[in-house]
Parts: C-alpha cells; sequence; structure tokens
C-alpha cells in the first residue's frame, strides 16, 4: 500500500485551489465580510470586490458585467438555464421541446428528464458519433420551430470529447432557438469568449480549474430573458436570491482569469504528457480501447475502457498503489451501472463497465505519468485473473 | 521502518468488524476496510441486509473515524450466481441449506480474499468470533472463539490451509460484551447497533418461505401428511416450509405433539410422528473439508455441531473417501437435516465439516 507518494490524477473531478487564488479570497471571509446588499461602507467594500469579480469574468468572457450571474456551482447553472429557459419558452411562446445531446452532464440530463416527466415538456435527444460529437448537422435536423432550448456540452466530462459549439450556436440563433453549453470541464482550456461561441446562456463551475468549490456563474445573453428558479431578495438581477458567496467570487474571478491567460502555456504542457499516455496505454495494455474523440477532446483528458474488467475495482486497487483516477461508472456504494454516456456510443456491456478516465493537472509531472504506467499494466492483468 | 503488515477488514457496518478494524489499527497494521455489496431481492427499494445504505454509511463513517481507506466491492453477480442460486437448488432438491457458508467459501473467502490480496494485502480479516493458531507443523489451526455463545468457526469449517494462511480473526479471543465495551472505548458510531441477521438477501419480510414462493415455486406444491403407517393426517403446501424435526405449522390435531420425521420428495410428503419417533443418530455427511487438508484418522470419535446454533454431540466418524464420511452419532438428535452442515471438533480445534447428505 503506497501511503506517501500519493498521485493525484483526477483533475477533471476537482482541482486545488492555487495558493494565488487563495490569497486574494482571504481577506473577505472575517475583514471585508460585509454584506453587498448593505447601504454602509462594509456593504460598499464587499459590493465593490462583487461587481469588480464581475468585471473580470466578463473581460476574460468578452462579455458585459451585467451578463454574469453567480449561482452556486456548475449544477445550478444547468438547472437555472434549463429550467429557465424551457419554463420561459412555453410560457411566451408554447415551446415544449427540449434538445440535449445524450452525452451530457447529469446537471443537465437529470434535469431534462424531469422537465419531461414532471412538466410535460418534450424531450429529444440529439444524434452523436462513436466519440460523443453532435454536429450542426445533427442539429438542424432536429430543431423544431417550437424547441425550447438546445443544450449541448462544450467538453464532455466523461470521455473529453469537444462539441462545435460555434458552429451549432450559429446554427441555434439563426433559428431563433435558445442555445446553452455546460462549458464546466472546458472553461481551464478552451476558448471562452461568447462572441466567438454563438452561445445565448454558459454554465462554469469554479472547482474546475483551480477555483473554489461551491461556486459557479452562468453568462445570460443580454436580452435573453430565462425564468428565475431561485426567489428572494433580488440578487443578481434578480434571476438567482441570495446573499453572495464573496470570498468564493472573488476566488472565481481570480481562478477564471488565471485560466484563461495561462490555457496555452498549460495546454502545451499537459497534452504531450497525456498523448504519451494514451499511446503506452493503448500499445501495453490489451483490450483497451479510448474512449471520446483521439484529437478534439481535452488536452488534459485521458478515457479509457478495459474489456472485462470492474472498474471499481480498478480504482481501488490504482488507489491502493497511490494514484486516484476516476471512472464513468464511479460509485462509491458499489453497484456500478453500466455508464449512460458509453453505453449511449454503443459499447457493450463486458466493456462499459471496466472504464477509467485519467485526467491531469498543472500539478501532475512525467515521473507521476512513468510510475502510473508501470503499475496500470500489472493491475489490469491481476484484475483479469481474479474476475 | 520496520515493515507493517497489510490487512484488508472485510466491514459491514456492524460491532464486530467495526472492533476488529479498530484492533487491528491499534495494533499497528496498514488497514484497509472493504465492504462487499451483495444481491438482494429487491435491489432497487431496500438493499441486501449486509450492505444497505445504511450499513455501507455507518462502514464508511467507521473507517473515517479510523483514519482508514474505505472501498465497496461489487459482489452482486457472484452472491447471486453462487450463494442466491444453490440456496433455491438446495430448497427445490429438498434439502434445507446454509447460505452463509456458502457466502464464506465463494464470496467472503475467495471473491473478497483475492481482491483484497490483489490489491496488495497480506491478509483478510473478519470480524468472526475463531481463533487460529499453527500448530508445530506449522499447519493452520481453526479454534472456537473464546466466547462459547458467539462462536462462528462453524460457518469457516470450509476454509483451506491456503485461505487460513491469508486470514486473520481479531476477535477470537473476546466476549461479545468486551466487543461492545471495545466499541465504547474506541468511540465507534456503532456500539449500540444490533447483531446482523441471517438469510440477508431475502426480500423486505425477511421470510425466506416468501422468497422461495417467489423464486421457487416448484418447491412449493402442496401435498400430503403422513404417519409412519402411510394414513393420512392433513395437507402441507409445499416441503420449503418444513424442516426435520419441526414442530410448529402442521396444522394437525393429535393427542400427542408431532414432529416432521422425513420429507419425500419423490411423493412429495410429509412423514411425521411423535417425539419418540423422531430422531436419528447416523447419517452420511458430503464435500467435506478437512482444515487440516486430510481427516485426523480413517475412524476417529469427535464432538459434532448438526446446526449453527446446535449443542456438540460426540460422534464416531468413518471416512469413506476423501470427502464423504458416514457419522455415528451416541444419541439421536430431532433435527438432523439434510443440507445443514455437519461440522466436527477435537475439544477447541475444528477439524472440518460437510454437508448433511439426502442419503440413509
Amino acid at each position: 500500500m503506497n501511503q506517501d507518494n500519493l498521485v493525484y490524477l483526477d483533475y477533471a473531478a476537482t482541482t486545488p485551489v492555487d495558493p494565488r487564488v487563495m490569497k486574494v479570497m482571504l481577506p473577505y471571509f472575517s475583514e471585508s465580510f460585509g454584506n453587498p446588499s448593505s447601504i454602509h461602507r462594509f456593504g460598499q467594500t464587499a459590493e465593490s470586490a462583487l461587481e469588480n469579480a464581475r468585471l473580470t469574468i466578463a473581460q476574460t468572457l468578452d462579455c458585459l458585467p451585467e451578463e454574469i450571474i453567480f449561482t452556486s456551482c456548475g449544477t445550478e447553472s444547468d438547472n437555472l438555464a434549463l429550467r429557465g429557459s424551457a419554463f420561459l419558452a412555453r410560457k411566451e411562446r408554447g415551446a415544449n421541446h427540449l434538445l440535449i445531446s445524450p452525452v451530457e452532464h447529469h446537471a443537465i440530463s437529470r434535469t431534462a428528464e424531469q422537465l419531461a416527466s414532471i412538466h410535460g415538456f418534450e424531450l429529444e435527444y440529439l444524434p452523436v458519433d462513436s466519440f460523443g460529437r453532435t454536429s450542426m448537422e445533427d442539429v438542424a435536423c432536429c430543431l423544431r420551430p417550437d424547441t425550447a432550448i438546445v443544450s449541448a456540452i462544450y467538453a464532455n466530462n466523461e470521455i473529453g470529447t469537444l462539441n462545435p459549439i460555434s458552429m451549432i450556436g450559429q446554427l441555434c440563433r439563426s433559428r431563433g432557438i435558445t442555445f446553452h453549453t455546460d462549458a464546466v470541464q472546458a472553461a481551464g482550456y478552451l476558448a471562452m469568449n461568447v462572441n466567438s461561441l454563438n452561445t445565448d446562456l454558459i454554465s462554469i463551475g469554479a472547482h474546475k480549474f483551480y477555483g473554489p468549490k461551491g461556486i459557479g456563474a452562468l453568462y445570460i445573453r443580454k436580452g435573453l430573458n430565462i425564468l428565475p428558479s431561485q426567489t428572494g431578495g433580488g440578487q443578481e438581477y434578480g434571476y438567482r436570491a441570495g446573499t453572495q458567496n464573496i470570498p468564493y467570487i472573488v476566488g472565481m474571478a481570480e481562478a477564471l482569469r488565471l485560466a484563461q491567460n495561462e490555457k496555452d502555456e498549460r495546454t502545451s504542457y499537459l497534452k504531450p504528457l497525456r498523448d504519451h499516455l494514451i499511446g503506452s496505454i493503448l500499445e501495453e495494455i490489451p483490450d483497451v480501447q479510448l474512449t471520446g474523440h483521439p484529437e478534439e477532446r481535452l488536452p488534459n483528458h485521458a478515457s479509457f475502457i478495459f474489456k472485462g474488467i470492474d472498474g471499481n475495482a480498478l480504482l481501488m486497487m490504482l488507489d491502493m498503489e497511490g494514484f486516484a483516477c476516476s471512472s464513468g461508472s464511479a460509485c462509491k456504494t458499489g453497484n456500478p451501472e453500466p455508464s449512460e454516456v458509453l453505453t449511449s456510443l454503443g459499447f457493450t456491456h463486458d466493456w462499459t463497465l471496466g472504464s477509467l478516465r485519467v485526467t491531469l493537472g498543472m500539478y501532475t509531472n512525467s515521473s507521476e505519468i512513468e510510475g502510473f504506467l508501470k503499475v496500470l499494466p500489472k493491475v489490469v492483468s491481476k484484475l483479469r485473473i481474479i474476475s | 521502518m520496520s515493515y507493517k503488515p497489510i490487512v484488508a477488514i472485510a466491514m459491514s457496518g456492524g460491532v464486530d468488524s467495526s472492533v476488529a478494524a479498530a484492533l487491528l489499527v491499534e495494533r499497528g497494521y496498514n488497514v484497509i476496510g472493504m465492504m462487499l455489496r451483495l444481491w438482494s431481492e429487491q435491489d432497487s427499494e431496500r438493499a441486501n441486509r449486509c450492505c444497505t445504505p445504511d450499513s455501507m454509511e455507518m462502514a464508511r463513517r467507521v473507517a473515517s473515524s479510523l483514519s482508514i481507506p474505505f472501498y465497496v466491492l461489487d459482489a452482486r453477480q457472484i452472491f447471486y450466481n453462487t450463494v442466491v442460486k444453490s440456496f433455491i437448488h438446495d430448497y427445490i432438491h429438498n434439502l434445507t441449506p446454509n447460505p452463509c457458508i456458502t457466502c464464506n467459501r465463494v464470496v467472503r473467502w475467495d471473491f473478497l480474499l483475492n481482491h483484497a490480496l490483489s490489491a496488495g494485502a497480506d491478509f483478510l480479516a473478519t470480524g468472526h468470533y475463531a481463533r487460529l493458531t499453527q500448530n508445530s507443523l506449522r499447519t493452520f489451526q481453526l479454534l472456537r472463539g473464546v466466547d462459547s455463545t458467539k462462536d462462528q468457526s462453524y460457518v469457516l469449517h470450509v476454509l483451506t490451509q491456503k485461505q487460513l494462511g491469508s486470514a486473520f480473526f481479531p476477535l477470537g479471543e473476546y466476549t461479545k460484551q468486551e466487543v461492545r465495551q471495545m466499541a465504547h472505548k474506541y468511540n465507534l458510531p456503532v456500539a449500540e447497533r444490533p447483531d446482523s441477521q441471517d438469510l440477508c438477501f431475502v426480500g423486505a419480510d425477511g421470510n425466506y418461505r416468501q422468497f422461495l414462493a417467489r423464486h421457487a415455486a416448484q418447491a412449493l406444491r402442496s401435498g400430503e401428511i403422513l404417519d409412519l403407517q402411510g394414513n393420512v393426517l392433513g395437507h402441507h403446501k409445499g416441503l420449503a416450509f418444513f424442516t426435520i424435526g419441526q414442530r410448529k405449522g402442521l396444522h394437525i390435531s393429535s393427542p400427542t405433539p408431532l414432529y416432521v420425521l422425513d420429507k419425500d420428495s419423490s411423493r412429495n410428503v410429509i412423514i411425521v410422528g411423535t417425539q419418540e419417533q423422531t430422531g436419528r443418530d447416523s447419517f452420511f455427511v458430503e464435500n467435506v473439508n478437512w482444515i487440516a487438508g486430510e481427516p485426523p484418522d480413517s475412524r476417529f470419535t469427535a464432538l459434532v455441531k448438526i446446526r449453527y446454533k446446535a449443542h456438540d454431540i460426540t460422534g464416531v466418524v468413518n471416512t469413506l473417501n476423501s470427502n464423504t464420511i458416514h457419522v455415528k452419532l451416541e444419541n439421536p438428535l430431532r433435527d438432523v437435516t439434510p443440507g445443514q452442515s455437519a461440522v466436527l471438533y477435537n475439544g477447541e480445534v475444528c477439524l472440518g465439516g460437510g454437508t448433511i447428505s439426502n442419503l440413509t
């Protein structure tokens, strides 16, 4: 059992807070603790921090500050975007049709399923290729005048595949249909300029790009109206009531600014490491496949399926060896279900349970990857012997 | 720094395995908590009693309070294919099985042990009340737990030398009362949890008869209840509802209490008789496992236990071949039941055991 040198290879699950981010957050816990809605100077200091953070994010995304709404996480942003658009589109123009990709994060797919089962929306899934990509042509075929919203994930969390968001967005805009993208995984590495992405709504969450957990944002294009799901004191332009979490908002803004400034640097550091990892695994281990697109994928993301292996047992053994990874069917209660994403891509049951996701980050180094590449083939063959 | 052996502890969220884990940590081992996700009938609504979300949460809390890693392994498929299927199969074939023994042999001490060893563990520990020693020939011996009311060597009689070489029973030296006290001492959140039940996998009603009605309807054909002379005294709703020596549930009015003497599956009848007519002192035992790898002798005297909770009784054992024996008890017992395990002891030492046969 490796106790001393634990190697973290699960940066798509979450990331440590960058010390530079931590530093700008700290004054807002006990020193400048005011409520931004208050009249007095305590409140004014907090409000100024809030609006500066909003401005930083707006500059990073090339949008207006009032187009940024702070939420508690990426999942909340997804919920607000989908529910808020669906309910308003139904109210205003009788639109009842939801169009989402079958490889969305649960924050979208479960929300859409509930909108269908409880609220009577008609839910349709877009076609995808074997890498999980939806094309503009696929969307064109499915769009209807009564489509309330289209949602397609920018970069998939499980298989890393990127969608052609800009093209899908252009099409939706030309048809006058609201388009949302979940950019929670993408925001740390990909272009986030809202004008070139042609999106109406974009979800992000800070802890995927070295910011704190428990804070997210939703970009809402000016002129687009959605129904708030959390009502109350009218904060966040009435879209999301509740006292803002100032230290976390400040942290997210700094983390996003750093991520977008440094994304080329981070990508050119991580991509060769990641490519080496993928190449070695595909070469050295029998009965393994890469999941997701070989090129059009997140630069820090590698995902595989191993035939005839229990992915949970694989994660346990890797953890015992000191490597923290994840899988599409990861389940802490021991009843892994085959991943819906992998199933929708047509993989069979004897493959889908054996998934492994290895995601790199700014603290990953090549000796860790070499260590991992020594251990993984051994662990896979051990598991194949006993199962 | 000297090497600290790695011990995987099979956790259930109950008192016993939690205290066993705490003892291992206190003794300085590198401890890993492992829990099995087992099959249960109504998986979606109510998980197997050994691994309800509740007990899993409890095990996780214990592991976290001991600062040990904790993992859950999916054993649903192997548990269903072995333990549950053979349980159903045995009832269809007029046997009264003990599924815990199959579970120990195939799931705990094979599937889990292999996973633990592959993950780098040196030993697999459980919260069983049993002890382990090595004799002068370095053969592992399985001994009864010190607490005779809790001794669980009975369900461990299926273990081989190889398995025992990797086994660890931290509770064998303690009584249940001491274990509960230790749970308090270690401040474990489980101190007051009730003991777990047998037959963890049957549905929410907890009733194996209802379970069989759903899964083995062919074992539940109604038929006649006869006396030894062949007179029809009543009717039964299925052989599986009855076990040898049973008195309740016959629904026959009789001046003297009647007991199930035998179940004849070829005629689907139950044969009943008075207390004087019950009892059997001679039977065959199949699929015998010898803990030492071989029987102590071709013919020897041993203490025999015919059920988990039965008292010891002296018997003479004749080995017919390496895995079949004949047992002659010093007195007849009312409930010698085909399908249950007969386990042999020499004093404190468990010699092995096997399944009581249908053959007479």
